[in-house]
């Protein structure tokens, strides 16, 4: 049975940066993930911002870690090789009832020590923003705002820690902890069980599940709250800004934003629903999503998107530690060294923004417990990003085809992913085993024609590099299988 | 493969292949078609149905001997393929940038160009279906790839959504291959497709066609479980209590074709937002001379003998636009050969001669110590040579053109030097 000093349970973005984090140190440590890939939970399917930290309630957890993390968010996109822009946003207040609730939110950012961040009146804003709402009164806007790609601010992080002597274990599900009285002195799994002196429980949708078997916190519990999307064809549409509207105590609201790849995205609603893998979306919940972009952004038309998607928040009720302030969705980030447990849990958004400064508290947390932590001398913090044959020059383009001519045969028509690239990514060091774990490592079939194209191309490729017959290449691990029999052949059962 | 061709064209389905044949026949000398497959034909290959070649052939054919036909007469006629291999970008200079495991990166000038690059399906988020996004949900284009090209079967239960030819032709196709289609929605009114598909493909295999209904949701986490239909009202909004769950693993989308222009967007012709395609004249030259276009790259047909002729009619213009171009042409290129590392000028005009020799200067790639001739010729006759006892690169070596070379000059498509051994 393998012995870990540390378990990270769940590999989203909260555990991929706590991995990384740990790496730095004499640690033994795995990361155990339920799914075939890194990145498929809550951080899979979200609005990708890093927030600037103006929104959350002063005093709070999510206040503090948001504006820690969005500093440190430079340094370790420089590292790790994350692409990142501090784009800045804006909170956009439409008509004069939303004036007051612009003001607030500027006063929350001061009082959360957000820097430059300032008011905009009607005209500057709509000469900045031409295409807004006529009836636009006021805006704030937020110096320190970026954008990033969640999967990369994922997988990075795990490639790193992986390049650091982390171990990774995809499709090897949490069922229970092993104890010792108290303690906990291990985890048991559907792949077996693991003997570890910590587990840190990083579960996202699924931390009160792993945090009530370790009989904590009864009361907590995880609400998915869905949100949904559309996304836009770049070459037909686009908003080249990050738009929040004025948003509610319960949410920050339909915006209108561009990813790093250039596509406007509109969204997210908020639906508390019932079932953690509920990400399918509603007639009902895109018409939401479209009005309320409209709100902002009278011109949208529905004419140019190419793909439409939802996500779940892992919305929490913890309540703020500090007890003078009267929250109920905090953060719960808690260190138990009595039984060896570490539990982050209801970290939704700015859980993006958060994540550095999550991983950093970790290892406060860790060492405060008593854990001793000596740097390793052959840590290397840098991950290289894979440059992409779609942002290269032609000159570079040729050179790299000259080098290995698998760089210069396109799968991918619309994003240009070539067949080095994927076979790249195929035999990374946090492998890529499936469809959707490609098409989020390269972007591949996120185009206009959505995979039409690639995806019997795709299938081969994997079926090649993996061994495997094309039968038993999936979407997304599981059941998800693309073909079913070979044709001309009788019928099996599966 | 050279770097510079009269006629370029992108893309070979049938528009493409009958482009470049008329193109060749019409005059133009050198063809190149570049296809982004492993085999020419385009889409046509994994048509294995018949229904083609009825207008032009007078035969029923179907899609890979109806592409055969053409691909054996390029062939024969000299046209070259660049298969497996993708163009990225055409510049408005007729700069083609194109990218493949074969020839690596390459950079080809072309006179004329035909896009051919035919059309995409519209997918599932276009038509925002609801629901899940799990494996088996397939364009009908996509399907039809894996079953009569790679020979597997995307699944055994389907429900197909749109009378679109594709999704009746492969209604057909999959329940010869043993699957079950449970049904085909369609949420007009009436049938999108040929009434010849509809009696053979569904009628004759007892497969239900549903009108003015459409796919309310699609379930499934992993892998499509089942489909809600629902019928929708004359505004195409879903009727309520009209939901029905039919069980299957998959669902193919048959549901419109887009022309296929991002190239054309890129270089910037002309778009007709109505069509998604270029605007075109009578010769499917495009607003930028020396563009033209052909087959579902400008709208969609019905019939592939129609794309046939289209293609005909643009490589014909193109013929024409070659021609045109060279006799405009006042200069003639001076290019290096056997030896020459370059020459200088670079370029003679066509009357060069007119008031005299033309001497030429150029230097050598590396020493040849022993009698060489200097010879200038347009490519297939020589036009002039000198004699040297030794050539070196550290010395240059100039040839004149005498005045009486005048009409070989006029008449040449380009003028080469060459160093050649005196003995050889």
């Amino acid at each position: 049975m393998e012995k870990f000093d540390v378990i990270v349970i769940g590999a989203g973005v909260v555990g991929a940066m706590i991995a990384r984090e740990l790496s730095r140190f004499e640690l033994s440590v795995a990361v155990i993930e339920k799914e075939s890939d890194v990145c498929m939970g809550t951080t899979s399917a979200n609005t990708a911002i890093v927030h600037a930290g103006y929104d959350p309630v002063p005093g709070t957890l999510k206040a503090e870690l948001n504006v820690r993390g969005n500093k440190l968010w430079d340094q370790v996109a420089f590292e790790l090789g994350i692409p990142f822009k501090r784009t800045g946003d804006y909170v956009i207040g439409i008509g004069p009832e939303e004036v007051k609730g612009v003001e607030k939110i500027y006063e929350r950012g001061k009082q959360n020590g957000v820097i430059g961040i300032e008011m905009l009146g009607r005209d500057e804003v709509l000469s900045r923003l031409p295409y807004l709402n006529k009836d636009v009164s006021v805006a704030m806007f937020a110096y320190t705002g970026g954008i990033t790609d969640p999967f990369q601010a994922t997988f990075a992080p795990m490639e790193n820690a992986v390049m650091n002597g982390v171990k990774l274990y995809l499709n090897t599900a949490f069922e229970d902890f092993i104890f010792d009285g108290k303690k906990i002195i291990g985890i048991k799994t559907n792949k077996g069980e693991f003997l570890s002196n910590w587990v840190i429980n990083a579960a996202g949708l699924y931390s009160d599940f792993v945090m009530h078997k370790a009989n904590l916190h009864p009361e907590f519990k995880i609400t998915p709250r869905k949100g949904e999307y559309y996304v836009f064809d770049r070459n037909e549409f686009t908003i080249p800004d990050v738009l929040f509207p004025t948003p509610t105590e319960l949410t920050k609201g339909i915006m209108v934003t561009t990813t790093i790849h250039g596509n406007t995205i509109i969204g997210p609603n908020a639906h508390d629903v019932e079932d953690k893998e509920d990400k399918a979306n509603t007639p009902e919940g895109l018409d939401e999503v479209f009005k309320g972009a409209s709100k902002l952004v009278p011109q949208i038309s529905l004419r140019h998107v190419i793909a439409i998607f939802a996500g779940l928040r892992p919305t929490g009720n913890a309540r703020t530690p500090n007890p003078a302030i009267d929250y109920h969705h905090d953060y719960l980030i808690e260190a138990r060294p009595d039984m060896g447990i570490l539990n982050l849990a209801g970290i939704e958004s700015p859980g993006l923004a958060s994540s550095p400064a999550i991983a950093e508290r970790v290892v406060e947390l860790l060492k405060d417990s008593g854990l001793e932590l000596k740097e390793k001398k052959d840590f290397n913090p840098i991950r290289k990003p894979r440059r992409r044959f779609r942002d290269m020059t032609n000159e570079e383009r040729a050179n790299l085809v000259k080098m290995n001519p698998l760089y210069g045969r396109i799968i991918c028509r619309c994003e240009y992913v070539t067949e080095g690239e994927i076979i790249d990514e195929i035999h990374a060091p946090v492998p890529a085993l499936t469809y959707d774990a490609i098409k989020r490592r390269t972007w591949l079939g996120t185009g206009r024609c959505q995979g039409a194209f690639d995806t019997p191309r795709v299938v081969e490729i994997l079926s090649r590099e993996l061994g495997v017959s094309p039968l038993e290449v999936t979407k997304k691990g599981d059941n998800s299988y693309f073909l079913l029999r070979k044709t001309k052949e009788v019928e099996d059962e599966r | 493969m050279k770097d510079r061709y009269d006629v370029v064209v992108i893309g070979s389905g049938p528009g493409g292949l009958a482009a470049a044949i008329s193109a060749k026949k019409e005059g133009a000398e050198s063809v190149l078609i570049i296809e982004r497959d492993k085999e020419p034909g385009g889409i046509l290959n994994q048509c294995i149905h018949n229904g083609f070649g009825v207008e032009i052939f007078k035969e029923d054919l179907p899609g890979p001997s109806y592409a055969e036909r053409f691909v054996n007469e390029a062939e024969s006629l000299g046209i070259e393929f660049m298969l497996d291999s993708m163009v990225l970008e055409v510049t408005p200079q007729k700069k083609i940038y194109a990218t493949s495991k074969w020839y690596g990166f390459k950079e080809i000038e072309a006179t004329a160009i035909v896009f051919a690059m035919g059309a995409r399906e519209r997918t599932r988020a276009q038509i925002r279906i609801p629901g899940f996004r799990p494996a088996g949900v397939y364009t009908a284009g996509s399907a039809q790839r894996f079953v009569n090209i790679e020979g597997f079967m995307p699944g055994k239960r389907f429900v197909i959504l749109g009378s679109g030819d594709i999704g009746m032709i492969m209604a057909r196709r999959l329940t010869l291959e043993g699957a079950k289609v449970e049904r085909v929605l369609e949420i007009m009114p009436f049938l999108t497709g040929l009434t010849r598909n509809y009696v053979q493909c569904l009628q004759d295999f007892n497969i239900p066609l549903q009108l003015s209904h459409t796919v309310n949701r699609i379930l499934g986490k992993n892998r499509v479980e089942a489909i809600e239909s629902v019928q929708v009202d004359e505004n195409f909004n879903p009727i309520k209590g009209t939901e029905e769950i039919i069980p299957a693993d998959t669902l193919l989308l048959s549901v419109g074709l887009i022309p296929e222009n991002e190239l054309s967007r890129k270089v910037g012709v002309k778009m007709d937002s109505l069509i998604q395609g270029p605007f075109v004249d009578e010769e499917m030259q495009t607003s930028i001379p020396g563009i033209f276009a052909a087959g579902n790259v400008v709208h969609i047909f019905d019939l592939v003998d129609w794309v046939t002729e289209a293609g005909f009619t643009a490589g014909k213009g193109a013929a024409r636009f070659v021609k045109e171009t060279k006799e405009k042409s006042e200069f003639v290129k001076l290019v290096p050969g056997n030896n020459i590392h370059h020459i200088v000028p670079q370029y003679l005009k066509k009357d060069a001669l007119q008031n005299g020799p033309a001497k030429l200067m150029m230097r050598v790639i590396k020493p040849m110590e022993e009698k060489v001739w200097v010879e200038l010729s347009d490519g297939k006759n020589l036009i002039t040579r000198k004699l040297e006892r030794y050539v070196r690169p550290g010395e240059m070596v100039i040839l004149t053109v005498p005045q009486k070379a005048y009409d070989d000059v006029k008449k040449a498509k380009e003028l080469i030097v060459s160093i050649e051994k005196f003995g050889g």
